[in-house]
């Protein structure tokens, strides 16, 4: 009976702290804007397998990496002059002019005149309402490969940015607690890896070993967790560490590794959250880098996508290709800076120091 | 003969502080220096002193939260019926040293988890000790939150500390620190920190606690009415030192050290027409005493239980 009445307390005081809290986080703009970009990626990342199962989408035309849809276009062969302007071409660009094709990209297929009608597959074929941003040059649905490019961009961000706070975090608190040697062992090595330029030493790593996701998710995230968010926790590890609360289970008998445990750990865990969010930020832009250098082992992201329109020459080609970079581009920028400004407004919600009345 | 709970003798507690960066040489800070107590079973005694004087850096040594640099701390074990060095204690006897002492702390904005629900702020110490199955636990607690005026019981058992007042949260240390029934229990201005109105709330429950748990503090605070209040004996404390130390009245209309008369001359009276004796703060009775009795012994009695440090501490105060 009382049991009851103190379970039902509980569960509306945690409730009421909840909303405490994402009413504070409302108010942080920017973390809203972050929100609802992440919530947006994150529906994308979910929208793929849906239509899959669903049958909306075919997997032999709509798959990221295999599928195929040829896009047939028919064009009118002309033979380019040699000097301009002439009546119909004001200069070389003009010519083939829309609907066109220059006899001389024929020179393999024999037999067709100036004057025929010539059928052809276009690829990479510009947005359609078939293919909402068009196919790549590959013929494979562009929509379909950001949507993977996202699953892949959470899976990665979430697992090394989870692998390194857990490592940080336990790791600078037992640097604040057993002090001495563990910690100047410790701080010397986050020294070193701050030190070490990260992707450098990726490189390195991706010629020794296939880099596949979850092996770049285990090596930045230790990469991360090593590195200088152990120096923070450890601060804050330090401060809670005095904290008369502390002292009193000091007093009472509680032993190093209870407190530790039971009273310091929960009190870092905020801040640890919130590296987490910002280190999210940092793994999918290193994927993007090392998938643009070509130096994963990765089926599908963004970075690949980039590198492959790089590889195939569409990069430098103006904005005439452009659905097979800017969304890949926007896409990252936007998934990272969205994570990123999540991370702003949750310092709002953690740091009460800034919290405005 | 009455039984002391606590009895302290020559502590010491010097920190080291280098002189800075470039510095070789390591100053001294003689945080506590030579004092020596005791505290009677049910009885308590107020430490008086203003800021920086040491109080805390005591309490501190007593509970073992810092190591003392010299001296002796001992304690009543129940069992053996004798006092026992606080310096060596193995595991069933330190164990048993520490449910019998507790601490209260200033700030109860600070002296409790925030991460933690009341209920389990207060469980702690029963857990720490694996005493009685859960039920137990829980009955015990559920008491001791009527006990120290919070009920109904389950209406707090579920809170956070940031959603109650200040002292509501110091009526949940002294839970805390009273659930394990200790014999001796330091009090580091635990009343301080709190608004005028609630205070004199909170020194009763203290109080009333004390006589029906036989509890023994050493109230610590920096206001001497405040001390009047709460303690038999009174402990004046200055520069590290006990500078006099008398039952509570006694120390009271007749102090003779001049750091004493000049503490109690500070007093403020709410009545401005009531005529205050106003002590002159002179060295003569001290150095009729030291005249006296040399400076060889740190500490002599003058009657009526009443010491006073022959301690030279002209131009100091
Ligand atoms: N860790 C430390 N290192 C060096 N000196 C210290 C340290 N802790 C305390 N002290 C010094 O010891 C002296 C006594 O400090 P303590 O905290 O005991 O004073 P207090 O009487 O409790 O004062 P308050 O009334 O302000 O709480 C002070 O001069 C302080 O500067
Ligand atoms: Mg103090």
């Amino acid at each position: 009976m009382n049991e009851n009445i103190e379970q039902d307390l509980q569960k509306q005081l945690r409730k009421e702290a909840i909303r405490r809290n994402w009413n504070l986080f409302r108010q942080s703009k920017l973390g809203m804007i972050g929100l609802y970009i992440v919530i947006f990626f994150l529906f994308l990342a979910l929208l793929q397998p849906f239509l899959f199962i669903t049958g909306i989408w075919n997997k032999g035309v709509y798959d990221p990496v295999v599928g195929y849809e040829a896009i047939k276009d028919t064009l009118l062969v002309v033979e380019c002059p040699k000097e301009y302007p002439t009546e119909k071409y004001e200069s070389m660009k003009d010519c083939p002019g829309p609907g066109e094709l220059n006899v001389k990209r024929l020179y393999l297929a024999p037999g067709v005149e100036v004057g025929d009608y010539y059928e052809t597959f276009i690829q990479p074929a510009p947005p359609s309402s078939r293919h909402l941003l068009g196919t790549d040059s590959l013929g494979r649905d562009v929509f379909s490969q950001i949507m993977e490019g996202s699953q892949v961009a959470f899976v990665l961000g979430l697992l090394s940015a989870t692998l390194g706070v857990g490592i940080s975090t336990i790791l600078g608190t037992i640097a604040a607690f057993f002090g001495g040697r563990v910690d100047a062992y410790l701080m010397r090595q986050s020294d070193l890896i701050l030190m070490l330029p990260s992707l450098p030493l990726l490189f390195i790593i991706s010629a020794f070993a296939e880099l596949k996701v979850w092996h770049l998710a285990i090596v930045l995230g230790v990469l991360g967790g090593l590195g200088g968010s152990v120096i923070t926790i450890k601060s804050q590890a330090l401060q809670v560490k005095v904290k008369p609360f502390v002292d009193s289970a000091r007093i009472t008998g509680g032993s190093r590794w209870r407190i530790m445990f039971s009273h310091v750990l929960p009190n870092v865990a905020p801040l640890a959250l919130l590296f987490m969010v910002f280190s999210v930020t940092g793994a999918i832009a290193s994927e993007s880098v090392l998938s643009f250098l070509g130096l994963l082992n990765i089926d599908m992201s963004w970075g690949i996508m980039i590198y492959l329109s790089q590889t195939d020459g569409f990069i430098f080609s103006g904005l005439e290709f452009w659905w097979l970079i800017l969304p890949a581009g926007l896409a990252v920028t936007l998934l990272a800076g969205g994570f990123y400004l999540v991370g702003r407004g949750l310092d709002d919600v953690f740091n009460p120091r800034l919290r405005k009345r | 003969m009455k039984k002391n709970v606590i009895e302290v003798k020559n502590l010491e507690k010097y920190y080291e502080v280098s002189g800075g960066f470039f510095s070789r040489n390591k100053d001294i800070v003689k945080a506590v220096d030579d004092i020596s107590f005791e505290i009677p079973f049910g009885e308590s005694l107020g430490l008086v002193g203003q800021s920086g004087c040491g109080k805390t850096t005591t309490a501190r040594a007593l509970c073992l939260l810092d190591p003392k640099t010299g001296g002796d701390v001992k304690f009543y074990n129940n069992e053996t019926e004798n006092m026992q060095n606080i310096d060596n204690l193995e595991d069933e006897e330190l164990k048993k040293f520490r449910r019998n002492i507790q601490m209260i702390f200033q700030d109860p904005y600070e002296s409790l988890n925030p991460r933690w629900t009341i209920k389990d702020i207060i469980l702690e110490p029963l857990n720490i000790h694996n005493i009685g199955d859960l039920q137990d636990r829980e009955e015990a607690v559920v008491e001791i939150l009527k006990t120290v005026g919070l009920t109904p019981a389950s209406n707090y058992l579920p809170r956070y500390p940031h959603e109650l007042s200040g002292g509501q949260r110091q009526r949940v240390s002294i839970a805390r620190t009273l659930i394990m029934k200790p014999k001796f229990v330091v009090c580091d201005e635990p009343t301080s920190m709190l608004d005028v109105s609630i205070r004199i709330s909170i020194m009763d429950l203290m109080l009333n606690l004390a006589k029906d748990l036989e509890v023994s503090y050493l109230y610590i605070t920096h206001d001497l009415a405040v001390a009047r209040y709460m303690c038999n004996r009174i402990a004046v404390m200055f520069n590290g030192k006990i500078v006099e130390i008398a039952e509570t009245e006694e120390l009271l209309n007749n102090p003779i050290h001049p750091y004493t008369k000049r503490l109690i001359s500070s007093i403020p009276v709410p009545d401005p027409s009531y005529d205050r004796k106003v002590y002159d703060v002179n060295y003569d009775e001290l150095d009729a005493i030291i005249a006296k009795h040399g400076t060889d012994n740190p500490m002599v009695d003058i009657g009526n239980e009443h010491y006073i440090s022959t301690h030279d501490v002209k131009g100091l105060i």
